[in-house]
């Protein structure tokens, strides 16, 4: 099997902060791989170098043949991804925002709007197409930036914690819709989570982060087998600790109000 | 090109959207034209310089145009806020046409307000020389509006966030538009204010805004619009610049 994602001795400081420590793994083409950790340890930071939006501060990383660094539009051609945090335009309505994301991707008119059609309906959000995403709920607009994560078939699928804030029924479509894609188009799939029994369920290689360094890298069951534990659940707790780690709150409530000051927009 | 066709409809939409904006950002330059018109008309008139509205009113068009335009450019920094940016950023598009689709759209925005302002300045007595020179002072107007967009991305790409705000508008658009000539003739001035004029890109474009609605010129509509489309050129590309050095 070939490495469809080869990353050596990554790391990235921000000033005195080590958010990504030395970190090397290899991912195979066509294959479900589980990036876990606790808060902080370091997964958005790597997706984000992985994803051309951060710049390492050290080391290799090569995705379908580019270096970010220096080949950004073709690693950009390679790969779709999912945020983990909202990344919708509020004053587009529901159709638009995926719209918005075909025309980017350069997907042709017809398949973009026929495919739209299917995912809103995956989503169970196609009555609200037309609806301003500011309206939406947390949950529907979760549900729409998955969908609209899928619009285009990338090589690389990466998903920062996309179950977050999902009930269990589209939580359970979802991961069975990315298991066909996967197996229909041979998309690899690149996904945090911190549902373990997700990693578990979907993951052929799981590798576990803490603390910017990468501690395990095997299958579930390999995971399990050398921690002697019975579920994912506790070899994760056993490579990681117990200790509850705290994430950094964003300064976004006071963005917001600027905003608001500012031009009047809700 | 669909790439600028879709982040231009994006700004375009974004503005018809929110109709607050659309009012609140021309109640300044209204104000602005019927407190100084009126109240220093009379001594404009008493000083030989002719009808102040007439004056005034090319300098307020520049004024809705500077502003917004600006602010198109600054809006970066609220979708970078909001998540927003991720999407573009990570888009297997150059960034060169990221930037030029969302300079299009606010520069579009811009001068939607500056023709806005220009209509209702016809009701408070406001009348071109030639009616037929009103259609290219719109595409002046377009050319300053895309340098100030410009300049707006640039500032944003600089700024992380919103707590800087304060001192680019107190420091970069104000004195921008004070010293423009927006609301005083720029001839006879003391002459350190008068090279400041003349590094505002803003006097140039009310110069021609003059130029082509009341016939008057102080720098002349060639060096005018050759001095707005040289910075826009390198206003563009330095913004482009910045903002594919952009992280998140």
């Amino acid at each position: 099997m070939t490495n469809i994602i080869e990353v050596k001795n990554l790391s990235k400081r921000f000033g005195e902060f080590t958010a990504v420590n030395d970190i090397s793994f290899t991912v195979g083409k066509g294959e479900i791989f589980a990036f876990l950790g606790p808060n902080g340890a370091g997964k958005s930071t790597t997706i984000k170098m992985l994803t051309t939006m951060l710049r390492p501060t050290h080391g290799e990383i090569i995705l379908n043949g580019y270096d970010p660094a220096k080949e950004p539009d073709e690693v950009r051609r390679s790969f779709g991804i999912v945020f983990q945090d909202p990344s919708l335009d509020d004053e587009l309505t529901a159709f638009e925002n995926m719209e918005f994301h075909g025309v980017l991707y350069g997907v042709p008119r017809k398949i973009r709007r026929q495919r739209i059609e299917e995912l809103l309906k995956f989503v169970e959000l196609l009555d609200r197409g037309d609806s301003l995403v500011k309206n939406f709920s947390g949950g529907m607009k979760r549900r729409l930036e998955i969908a609209r994560g899928l619009l285009h078939h990338p090589k690389i699928l990466f998903l920062d914690e996309p179950t977050i804030g999902l009930d269990p029924q589209t939580r359970n479509h979802l991961w069975n819709y990315l298991k066909e894609l996967n197996k229909s188009e041979g998309i690899t799939v690149f996904f945090t989570t911190h549902y373990m029994e997700e990693a578990e369920k979907i993951a052929s290689k799981i590798a576990i982060v803490d603390h910017g360094k990468l501690v395990a890298v095997d299958s579930a069951l390999g995971l399990k087998k050398s921690t002697g534990t019975e579920t994912l659940e506790e070899a994760f707790l056993k490579y990681t600790g117990s200790t509850i780690r705290e994430d950094e709150a964003a300064p976004l409530d006071h963005m917001r109000m600027m905003r608001r000051f500012h031009t009047g927009r809700k | 090109m669909k790439t600028i066709y879709i982040l231009w409809l994006r700004q375009i939409k974004r503005y018809l959207r929110s109709k607050s904006r659309m009012i609140g950002s021309l109640a300044q330059p209204l104000l602005f034209l019927v407190a100084l018109g009126y109240g220093f008309g009379p001594i404009f008139q008493k000083a030989g310089e002719g009808d102040y509205v007439q004056f005034l009113v090319p300098g307020i068009i520049g004024m809705s145009i500077i502003f917004t335009a600006i602010f198109s450019g600054i809006e970066i920094i609220w979708d970078r806020q909001f998540g927003f940016l991720k999407e573009t950023l990570v888009a297997p598009v150059s960034r060169v046409n990221i930037m030029l689709g969302r300079t299009i759209g606010g520069a579009t925005v811009a001068v939607s307000q500056g023709i806005i302002v220009f209509l209702i300045s016809l009701l408070v007595g406001f009348h071109p020389v030639n009616w037929l020179l009103v259609p290219v002072a719109f595409l002046v107007m377009l050319l300053t509006a895309l340098l100030f967009t410009a300049l707006g991305t640039m500032i944003a790409c600089i700024l992380d966030d919103m707590q800087g705000f304060q001192l680019i508008m107190n420091f970069l658009i104000m004195p921008l538009f004070f010293l423009s000539g927006a609301l005083f003739p720029l001839s006879g001035l003391p002459s350190a204010m008068s090279i400041v004029a003349r590094f505002d890109p803003l006097s140039y474009g009310i110069d021609a805004f003059r130029v082509l609605f009341t016939g008057t010129a102080h720098f002349g509509l060639a060096v005018d619009i050759s001095v707005l489309f040289a910075v826009t050129a390198i206003f563009i590309a330095l913004g482009s610049w910045l903002f594919s050095r952009i992280e998140i």
